[in-house]
């Protein structure tokens, strides 16, 4: 802590972004990014909560062998939407949208990101698609498992198929939209003396997420498009009745789908970078490395897709060479791991709530990762595939890497967000109780799943019962452990302290403005002049 | 100013691009399926009119110059001129609009479009009504055709290559549709710049929307000129 703490309490600036304007048009027809990221914030909350009420269904089925709960197609139905929500609506745009849109500006030492009425319009297509979204719930919810596959989801299901898929599609704009203004923004923003090579870490992250972002999710509006085409006017280009191929439909979406799933992850990756750096006192190990090897994971994220259709009916001979890319693909997640643990050694580590939860990822996303090596072999993909095992690989990888992530980040960046501190305690456990709960969840499905209990699953066998137990019961605890952050913080906005402007003393550009920063982010413009994250150096305040 | 002009210009190309990776996603799809169906592929092709096709290029490419012409009237300042290649780009494009509209309503009379859903139900193989004549049949011209050629083919394969042709046409319809709504899209934002342009917003100073716009409106062109050879020419055989 500075050492000002002692003397003086910090107090919040006077004015600042959140009570520069009122009124419900100045936030609904806002162009500072902090504020749609606090829009976005908003919005996806509710969607992370609608996702696990339907986790939470699921698993009081699973309470039982018998399918005693739910019809089959009404369990087919929940576990649709709980991956819908939970993917495109909260994990898609969580770390972006929500702590990049805050934070990359600021970062760069810019005013704001380079289209800031597109950065709105992004937000209001989300809502859009996201109302698709809600409306195909209420129409009774869609059951075809969130990979749409054809021809079950373009001739034969009954389910409001066509109102997700244009949903989905259109909060896909949305991320465009945010993808390309992060990266016109990291290109043509940058304040003077930020080169690419003093850019943070949470930056390059962002950056290869948004070429991702750019790339990719046209692919998965095309493939939706023509679902909707065929679902509504019967032509035929994936239906084998008229001579089209199922398993393109699978190409097409996997195109997208896998490198999201790296969209998903490599934010959270940069929070991570972010986090650990701070609470150890010490430069990051390897800068240029984690920097290129969030480029590499998005450039290797695109030329593994097939290896979710190793048992679709794909050649060995292609499924060979996917099987190695996706070997390769997991290399430079692996450096990212071991550069912060090096980060981490002879550091001077202190276990605030983010840095809690920044370990707690270190650990989970290494298992899930290691996991995805047993999925991407393809000798025993032939054993697992479609097990609870990949239902437990990428949960480890999505709620223990990415919302794990998330959080951290949350927490980290929530005093400059929002000025105040969020009680520590309380914090503390929260991380605990969910890191606990999350295992006992996610770990018996792994031994599951190699058992073969198949996933999408609503009845099995009785001898699987034990674990599917442990696993409800987990899933009860990581609900509190969900729950206990939206209370504290909630309770923080109003009851908090003021967290002053650097309360970690965390290097950064965003760390030398007021907490929360006036509406143009700086009261001058930055000038930088040393490299980034240069702890344990003399007094070096950029300005 | 600058710095502003080129973040937009540089925004456009990133934009541009997801474009191409859309219409990518179809055209790569077309190309796998051409392997497969390289006879109905070739029966198909050669049953849409390549008269309008070429008509609707040289539209098309006409459009692009206008607009060309529109950016470099509003370096200028140029308010009158400006107006004029505006209105004059949005006239080419909704002509090229009304030949499209003139072909899909041929492949509506010939039983052509996929699916039953739109129209008549699909049916390349002979039975088509239209006006008192039977029209469409594709698997009779390819019977035909092979025979000149002197490549006879059996009925039954005739009819089976008449029958894939629905795939074709499902690619005819999404990829010319889908171009068809960025041109409709495209008309928007013309009008918006000739309304814009007709307040004389633009100068040399200060002309990046209509250089912006002229970009989409010239991708939307680079994807009509793929899309008419891979359609209408490469597999002609005949027609």
């Amino acid at each position: 802590m500075s050492t000002a703490a002692t003397t003086v309490k910090p107090v919040m600036p006077a004015k600042h972004y959140l009570n520069d304007n009122y009124g419900i048009r100045s936030w609904l027809l806002t162009k500072d990014h902090k504020r749609i990221a606090i829009l976005y914030l908003c919005t996806i909350t509710f969607f992370f909560f609608l996702g696990g009420m339907f986790a939470a269904l699921i698993r009081l089925e699973l309470l039982t062998p018998e399918g005693d709960l739910f019809h089959s197609d009404t369990y087919n139905k929940l576990f649709t939407m709980h991956g819908v929500n939970m993917i495109f609506f909260f994990l898609i745009p969580s770390v972006p949208a929500v702590l990049g849109n805050f934070i990359l500006p600021i970062m760069l030492g810019a005013k704001d990101l380079a289209f800031p009425k597109i950065n709105l319009l992004s937000w209001y297509i989300f809502i859009v698609g996201a109302g698709f979204g809600l409306a195909a719930l209420i129409g009774g919810g869609v059951d075809t498992g969130w990979t749409f596959y054809t021809p079950l989801s373009t001739g034969y299901v009954r389910t409001p198929v066509i109102v997700l898929a244009v949903g989905i599609l259109i909060a896909g704009f949305a991320s465009i939209f945010t993808g390309l203004n992060f990266i016109v923004t990291t290109h043509r923003m940058r304040a003077p003396g930020m080169t690419w090579g003093r850019l943070p870490l949470m930056v390059w992250a962002n950056y290869a997420a948004s070429l991702i972002m750019i790339l990719g999710t046209p692919v998965i509006a095309i493939t939706l498009i023509l679902v909707a085409l065929e679902r509504g006017f019967h032509i035929g280009v994936f239906d084998p009745k008229l001579g089209g191929d199922p398993v393109l439909f699978q190409h097409m979406f996997w195109f997208y789908s896998h490198p999201a799933v790296y969209i998903m992850i490599l934010p959270g990756m940069g929070v991570i970078s972010e986090i650990v750096t701070c609470f150890s006192r010490k430069r990051v190990f390897g800068y240029t490395f984690i920097a290129f090897s969030s480029i590499a994971i998005a450039v290797f994220g695109f030329v593994v897709w097939a290896h979710h259709m190793f048992v679709a009916g794909i050649s060995t001979y292609s499924a060979l060479v996917f099987s190695l890319l996706s070997f390769a693909v997991a290399i430079p997640s692996a450096v990212k791991v071991f550069n912060w643990t090096a980060t981490m050694y002879k550091g001077s580590v202190s276990l605030e709530t983010p840095m809690l939860y920044a370990l707690a990822f270190i650990g989970l996303f290494t298992i899930g990762g290691l996991t995805g090596l047993f999925l991407a072999a393809l000798g025993t993909d032939i054993h697992i595939h479609d097990t609870y095992f990949v239902v437990a690989h990428f949960h480890y990888v999505m709620v223990g890497g990415m919302v794990t992530a998330y959080l951290g980040g949350i927490h980290f960046w929530w005093p400059k967000m929002t000025g105040k501190m969020y009680p520590e305690a309380p914090a503390k456990l929260a991380a605990l109780i969910t890191f606990i709960g999350f295992n006992l969840t996610f770990f018996p499905q792994f031994i599951l799943g190699y058992l073969g209990m198949p996933r999408r699953y609503h009845a099995y066998p009785p001898e699987f019962q034990v674990l599917n137990v442990l696993s409800s019961a987990g899933a009860s605890v990581l609900a509190v452990g969900f729950i206990m952050p939206l209370v504290y913080f909630l309770w923080s906005l109003k009851f908090g302290e003021a967290a002053g402007d650097n309360p970690w003393d965390a290097k950064g550009l965003e760390w030398q403005t007021t907490s929360p920063p006036p509406t143009h982010n700086f009261h001058e413009v930055p000038i930088v002049t040393e490299d980034p994250y240069n702890y344990g150096e003399e007094a070096n305040v950029v300005h | 100013m600058e710095q502003q002009k080129g973040a937009s210009t540089f925004g456009m190309w990133v934009f541009l691009l997801t474009e191409l990776m859309m219409f990518g996603g179809l055209f790569a799809s077309y190309l796998i399926y051409r392997l497969k169906f390289y006879a109905a592929w070739e029966a198909g092709s050669s049953s849409i009119d390549v008269h309008w096709g070429f008509i609707n290029t040289l539209v098309l490419i006409g459009s692009s110059f206008t607009m060309a012409m529109a950016v470099w009237a509003a370096q200028k300042g140029d308010k009158n001129k400006q107006v004029m290649f505006l209105i004059g780009t949005m006239i080419l494009g909704a002509a090229f609009l009304g030949i499209k509209g003139i072909e899909y309503k041929a492949k509506y009379d010939e039983c052509h479009i996929p699916g039953h859903i739109i129209g008549k139900a699909f049916n390349a193989s002979g039975g088509c009504m239209a006006d008192g004549k039977v029209t469409g049949d594709i698997a009779k011209e390819f019977m035909e055709h092979q025979a000149e050629i002197h490549k006879p083919v059996p009925e039954a394969f005739a009819k089976q290559t008449a029958d894939q042709t629905q795939i074709f046409f499902s690619f005819y319809f999404a990829m010319t549709g889908l171009h068809a709504f960025h041109m409709v899209i495209g008309l928007g934002l013309l009008g918006w710049l000739t309304l814009r342009a007709s307040r004389g917003e633009f100068s040399g100073q200060y002309f990046t929307p209509v250089e912006l716009g002229g970009l989409y409106w010239h991708f939307v062109d680079i994807v009509w000129i793929f899309l008419f050879p891979l359609l209408y020419l490469i597999n002609r055989t005949h027609g």
